[in-house]
Order: structure tokens, then sequence, then C-alpha cells
């Protein structure tokens, strides 16, 4: 059942990415340097090339492999971040942590690789609300699919925040107020990946 | 002879990388040891973490490494580089806030003269804004 909900994680993430690439290397081209969506790629594929070893394993050991593929090979700022959140993710589910918990560690990975916190346009500024929504939504014992709708739109309402904000940490920084206008590209695979993933526990419960 | 600082060069651009490195075997000699890496594990711009760890590998020595990096992804990609890296050698192993070309040859220079990692490192980061 796990090994299941492995491949299906990985299945949905793989396909968000390939079917976005190029709208995220679009938004990175605006502000950044034009290849979050070639990276992103590339880093997705090699996990979908790894594919049948990654879903035979639990998912806190599928999470941390899968977080070493995005750092070995996307080759941009965004493999050690997204590699360091799965990475994060995956231990603390070995050690027992819930859903919540793992995201949280995930989370405090990204903010010490990256030097950044939410407001400064990253990928903080969806991670975060997700995360929040995520522990408010279950503190207030909802069912799952209503849940995972909460965190799929928090998630999409930070994205929309990123476009007003002026970044102060990654790439964009170097623009200074010029960056005001567009959507963060890391917030906007974030929001992605996030939404992949609501899809697929909608789908498990 | 006495142990000298290493110098590795992290650039987008692998042209970059190398003729950062051919400044600084021109200028410094050969003394230095300098490895110098870049571009994505495609080879196109970017920079690949098993390339920067296999360049650290090919220059480390007790008296430490130098790292000298350009944008973004390069800095980042190399701090995964280290941390992938023993441990007891990732205490000997910097990152310097410095320009690349710059900074790398007046590393080079400072650790040519036999200079402690740290003496190195204040050197290059001199030379930042």
């Amino acid at each position: 059942m796990a090994a299941e909900l492995s491949g299906r994680l990985i299945d949905a993430a793989v396909d968000a990415i390939r079917v976005s690439a190029d709208r995220l290397t679009a938004l990175d081209q605006a502000i950044g340097d034009g290849d979050h969506g070639v990276n992103m790629r590339r880093g997705f594929e090699a996990i979908a090339a790894a594919r049948a070893d990654l879903a035979a394993l639990p998912l806190d050991q599928a999470l941390q492999k899968a977080g070493m593929a995005l750092v070995m090979k996307v080759g941009g700022a965004s493999g050690p971040l997204y590699g360091s959140l799965l990475m994060a993710m995956g231990k603390a589910g070995a050690e027992g942590t819930d859903l919540a918990g793992q995201l949280a560690e995930g989370i405090a990975a990204v903010r010490k690789r990256g030097r950044s916190d939410v407001g400064q346009k990253t990928m903080l500024d969806v991670l975060v609300p997700a995360l929040q929504a995520l522990e408010a939504g279950t503190a207030d014992g909802l069912a799952s699919a209503e849940l995972l709708e909460r965190v799929r739109a928090a998630a999409e309402e930070g994205l929309a925040a990123t476009g007003p904000m002026r970044a102060t940490a990654g790439r964009a920084s170097y623009l200074g107020a010029r960056s005001v206008g567009h959507l963060d590209p890391g917030a906007a695979s974030s929001a992605l990946l996030i939404g992949a993933v609501c899809d697929v526990l909608a789908g498990e419960a | 002879m006495a142990e000298r600082v290493a110098i590795v060069i992290v650039s987008h651009s692998p042209k970059v990388a190398e003729g950062a490195a051919d400044m600084v075997r021109e200028m410094v000699g050969l003394e230095v040891k300098v490895a110098h890496c870049g571009g994505n594990p495609e080879g196109g711009l970017g920079t690949d973490v098993a390339r920067i760890r296999a360049a650290i590998e090919q220059v480390y020595g007790p008296a430490g490494v130098a790292m000298l990096v350009d944008l973004g992804g390069a800095e980042t990609n190399s701090e995964m580089a280290v941390e992938l890296l023993p441990a007891d050698w990732q205490e000997r192993i910097v990152i310097c806030n410095a320009p690349i070309v710059e900074g790398a040859v007046m590393a080079a220079t400072e650790a040519a003269g036999g200079s402690p990692l740290a003496e190195v490192r204040a050197t290059a980061e001199e030379l930042a804004p």
C-alpha cells in the first residue's frame, strides 16, 4: 500500500513538472536566469527513470532517495532546495513524524539551505502557508478531502501573493523593484507539486 | 614543502571556470593546486553537485580548500557538495564570498605564501563589495 502510494506520488509529480516545465521557464525568464523549468524537468526525469526502485521503497526512504536525485541532477539552486526539502521530509518520516511534521522539517531545511524566509518571494511563500493550512485543518478535525482542498488553496494563494512582492532572496533579488509584478518561479513549482500531491492523497481518501 | 591551501573554482560556465583556473596558474604558479568545474549535469550552463564534489576531491589536502563560486546556484550546489564529503573535510573547506576571478587569484596568491585557510579566505573576501 505504502509502496503503491510512492509510485502514484512520483507519477503525479513527474507529470506536473513535464506539463508545466515551459511555463516555469517562462516565469524564470522574466525574473531569473530562465532555466527553472528545464532544471526541474531534468531532476524529475531522473526521478521518473528511477521509478521502479523508488516505488518499491517505503515512502520515507523514497523521499530521501528522490531528494538526492534532485540534488545531483537539477543543476541549479532548486536542486539542493527541493532535494533538502524531500530529504528532510523523508528523514522525519523515518522517525515516525506525521505529514505536517515532515513538511515542517522539510521547510526548515529549505530555510536553512536558502538562508531565506517567508515574504522574500521564494518557494517558502507557498510551502509555509500550505503547512499552516494543513496544521489548522488537522487541528479543526477536517475530513481529508476538505483538508487537502484547503492546503491546495493556501498554496495557490501563496503563489499569487508572490506577484506583488519584491524579491530579496535568490536570483530575482538582483532585479530589486523590477521583480515586482511577476510570480516567483520556485513558488510556482512548489504550488504545482503541492497540487499534484493533494490530487493523489485525495484519491486515497 | 608545507601543504598549501588548494583552490576550487565553480562557475555556471565551464569556460569561465577553466579560464579563471588558467589565470591562477599563470599569475600565481603551480605550487597551489587548483581544480575547476562548470556546467550542469548535461553540460549546459549551471552547476553539478557531483562534479563539484569531484573537483574538491581532486585537490583536497590537510591545509584545506578555498572555494570561489559565481552566481546563486553555484553557491547552493557547492554547499551541498561540501555536505556530501566526510565531516572532518567539511571543517577545512570554505566558500569565499568574493568575485570568482579576482577572488581565485588573490586566494591563490595568499595560499602560495603558505597562509592558513582563514587568511586565504580573508584575503579573497577583502574584494567583496
